[in-house]
């Protein structure tokens, strides 16, 4: 990228001398045309120099004589002001906290150790304790099945009802308003309603299968079944962020397409999967992204509905992360640090490989 | 458009810098606290004369109205000092305090729940009884034994609570139970199965995956001769085949799983059910519950009262730069524990004082409260028999054991043997 802000300022000011003497024929022409141009390109010092060193100079230094400098200098210093707030901001609430928990779990923490703040430095033995643990494997597991199927369901359910909504119909925006409440609610609410409805014996999941004469399934309280119990519940709190991003991405495809498409014979069928979707690729991309991002970190719903259990059964990396740090008498923040970061390489990794391979698909 | 765009960008990074300019001063504001406040309230309190203590607890449900806090001033007053009390969240408060040590501002007085104490003092952050002369000989030895460890003794017992069975005295009319009758695992077994015979239910306890769990399950692990050193030893498999086998036989709803003692009282107080294990602290509830109620204490494997943990608090003395702070320190707890304070204290808390002078005045203004009081004096603190640190890492062990058998993806003897494995590597 060096050659661009290089390259730049060596075209600009002998354009700018040329400008004064042709301006009468090429008021409107202000950059030079590259042709002209090539050919000074190495031209020595002077002017070009002059402005090179302008541009690249930083704000502490001055530079000797002319106004331009001081002035540009003055708007360097107000960039930098400007700039300062989302840079501490960053690294007062990012980097630092980032930098403690990477230390966090380095280091052999005991609660000991925690308050005389001297824990030896153990390179990566949390790593090693936390990959080595029975738990990791099961939970590493019910992430993986959590975040996919969640964001199938969530992405799909979102979809249809966003293509539900792009027909106009009455009421329709206050039904769309309605889908929103799940998103509104606080987790808590919506986890612990979802813990009553779902209650073994005297929940109302229970009581409309007992109707159908299926008998009591113990969402909560089997091992077959919690993990799917938070995942239906994390499906149902994410459908309105799907279909409020889609919806957006919807009303900014033009209907002329749609009815071109028609004119040419296309099935509604064929128009969705042939038009819409393809052209919704760009929005998808970042729905689904975003959604992996939320859905691997989710805890509270996990936490208030099951805490993990029973015996782990619907223990994810976020749940397990925490309960090492504070779930139990003896915190253990080391191993729990550790846990931490892992999920975050995760959603790094798991990120990075998504944007690539959209990028091919866009390509392709 | 790109000029108001780039306007927006500047109110919002004004914003935030206003936002952090105001944390920052937030926080400088708290961490300067311990001196600053000091002084200020001095300078205000001229006539009173030694400055502000400052008391941590964990009862956020009092306010500066309440006996509790009024307890406090009027200590603080006879002191001749301010109190600045704080009231946290009880599963906070251990963190809290973690970091408060490590800043180097710890309160003066720290009242924390007693399984929390052995792990606090292991991490240096309270001063011993005899650092500070704090007088514990009254105190009944099996509850101050839960804030010792070492031979040293790091606070003293505000209050105990503990667990006993409730019952619903309709319920077991109807069934044709006597609850005098209830005196040993047998029989209380024998009472579910006629429970459930006349269509009601049997049982309800807590066994979520939490410490929660592990204080319920313990006067039956306890109560069947089993010790916290050995989990799979066969009075410790009989203990969960108990609860196994009342959840696979239906004395036990399924839910038991995932109740914590909250939901566990709210599915006893429906009125269906025969028994609830519960704790002292449901007495004013059991009060609402529009039916009548008895208490017995859990019963041990073969008959007599089985130990059940001790619940509430140690008031602590957390260890501070200035050592001439311990003086008046040392006031504020002798009277939060002296025999008339206690008193108002443990009735405010629903609990069961410390000593039993203190005890047998409770019972005379409250005869109900005498099974409770039995059950606290045959009680025994988690951390007892010099576990210390090491309970925590049996503890959840035994509720996954708990939950694995319960849930019926693992057979008692083999969910306590994978358990006992986890521990012992883990005390080692």
């Amino acid at each position: 990228m060096r050659a661009g802000p290089r390259s730049k300022p060596a075209r600009t000011s002998p354009s700018r001398g040329r400008q004064t003497k042709e301006s009468m024929k090429h008021a409107t022409q202000t950059p030079a045309a590259p042709t002209a141009d090539d050919g000074r390109e190495p031209a020595p010092a002077g002017a070009a120099g002059g402005a090179l060193r302008r541009i690249v100079r930083r704000p502490g230094q001055r530079a000797p004589g002319k106004s331009a400098p001081g002035k540009s200098a003055a708007g360097q210093w107000t960039a930098w002001a400007f700039l300062a707030p989302v840079v501490i901001y960053l690294l007062a609430f990012y980097a630092y906290p980032l930098y403690r928990n990477v230390d966090l779990s380095l280091r052999n923490y005991t609660v000991r150790s925690f308050v005389q703040g001297d824990a030896p430095f153990t390179g990566l033995a949390n790593y090693a304790k936390a990959v080595g643990d029975a738990t990791f494997g099961p939970a590493l597991w019910h992430t993986v099945v959590f975040t996919l199927v969640s964001l199938a369901f969530q992405f799909t359910i979102g979809l249809a009802l966003a293509v539900f909504f792009t027909r106009h119909f009455r009421l329709s925006a206050t039904l769309r308003a309605l889908f929103l409440v799940p998103w509104l609610l606080p987790l808590i609410v919506s986890s612990s309603t979802w813990s009553w409805m779902l209650n073994s014996d005297s929940g109302v999941v229970n009581a409309v299968l007992h109707a159908f004469g299926i008998g009591p399934v113990n969402w909560l309280t089997s091992p077959d079944w919690s993990l799917w119990s938070v995942t239906i519940a994390n499906i149902w709190i994410g459908i309105p962020f799907n279909l409020v991003v889609l919806y957006s991405g919807l009303q900014a495809i033009p209907s002329h397409i749609h009815e071109a498409a028609a004119l040419d014979g296309a099935s509604g069928w064929q128009r969705f999967w042939r038009v819409t979707f393809p052209l919704l690729r760009p929005v998808s991309a970042i729905t689904l992204l975003l959604g992996l991002v939320y859905t691997l970190k989710v805890f509270d719903i996990i936490w208030i509905m099951t805490k993990g259990g029973p015996s782990d059964a619907s223990t994810t990396l976020a749940t397990w992360s925490y309960r090492l740090g504070f779930g139990n008498l003896l915190p253990s923040f080391g191993p729990g640090a550790a846990v931490g970061n892992l999920l975050i390489v995760i959603a790094l990794v798991s990120g990075l490989v998504y944007i690539r391979v959209q990028r091919r698909q866009a390509l392709a | 458009m790109e000029s108001l765009d780039r306007g927006r960008r500047a109110t919002g990074l004004g914003l935030a810098a206003l936002a952090l300019a105001g944390g920052l001063t937030a926080c400088s504001g708290s961490s300067g606290g311990g001196d600053g406040d000091t002084a200020s309230a001095g300078a205000s309190q001229a006539a009173a004369g030694g400055g502000t203590y400052t008391i941590w607890d964990p009862y956020p449900q009092f306010d500066d109205s309440s006996d509790w806090v009024k307890l406090l001033t009027q200590c603080g007053t006879q002191a001749g000092v301010t109190v600045k009390r704080t009231g946290y969240d009880t599963t906070d408060l251990t963190n809290k305090a973690l970091l408060a040590a490590q800043q180097g501002n710890s309160p003066d007085v720290l009242i924390v729940d007693n399984p929390v104490v052995s792990t606090l003092a292991e991490a240096g952050v309270l001063t011993s009884t005899d650092e500070t002369k704090i007088d514990t000989s009254a105190v009944s030895p099996n509850l101050l034994a839960a804030g010792q460890i070492g031979g040293k003794t790091y606070g003293i017992p505000i209050g105990a609570n503990t667990l006993a069975l409730y019952y619903n005295k309709e319920v077991l009319k109807k069934a044709g139970v006597e609850a005098d009758g209830i005196k040993d695992w047998a029989s209380l077994t024998a009472a579910l199965e006629k429970v459930k015979a006349a269509g009601k239910k049997g049982i309800t306890f807590s066994a979520i995956g939490t410490e929660e769990g592990s204080f319920q399950f313990l006067p039956w692990f306890w109560g069947s001769g089993a010790n916290l050193t050995k989990l799979d030893s066969p009075q410790g498999v009989a203990a969960l085949s108990l609860w196994a086998d009342w959840v696979k036989k239906g004395y036990a709803p399924n839910s038991v799983i995932n109740n914590t003692q909250t939901t566990s009282w709210q599915e006893f107080a429906t009125g269906d059910f025969a028994f609830g294990e519960n704790g002292t602290w449901q007495l004013a509830n059991a009060k609402k519950a529009g039916f009548d109620y008895g208490i017995i204490p859990i019963p041990a494997k073969d008959g007599g009262t089985a130990p059940a943990p001790t619940g509430g608090e140690f008031v602590t003395i957390p260890a501070q730069k200035d050592a001439a702070r311990y003086a008046t320190t040392q006031k504020l707890v002798t009277c939060l524990a002296s025999t008339d304070n206690s008193l108002n204290t443990t009735t405010t808390l629903s609990y069961i004082a410390p000593t039993e002078a203190v005890q047998a005045k409770q019972v005379e203004q409250n005869p109900e409260l005498k099974v409770w009081v039995e059950a606290v004096k045959a009680a025994k603190g988690r951390t007892s028999d010099n576990l210390g640190t090491k309970y925590p890492k049996i503890s959840e062990p035994m509720w996954k054991a708990m939950q694995a058998a319960l849930s019926g993806s693992q057979p008692p003897q083999e969910a306590l043997t994978a358990a006992q494995g986890t521990a012992a590597s883990a005390t080692q």
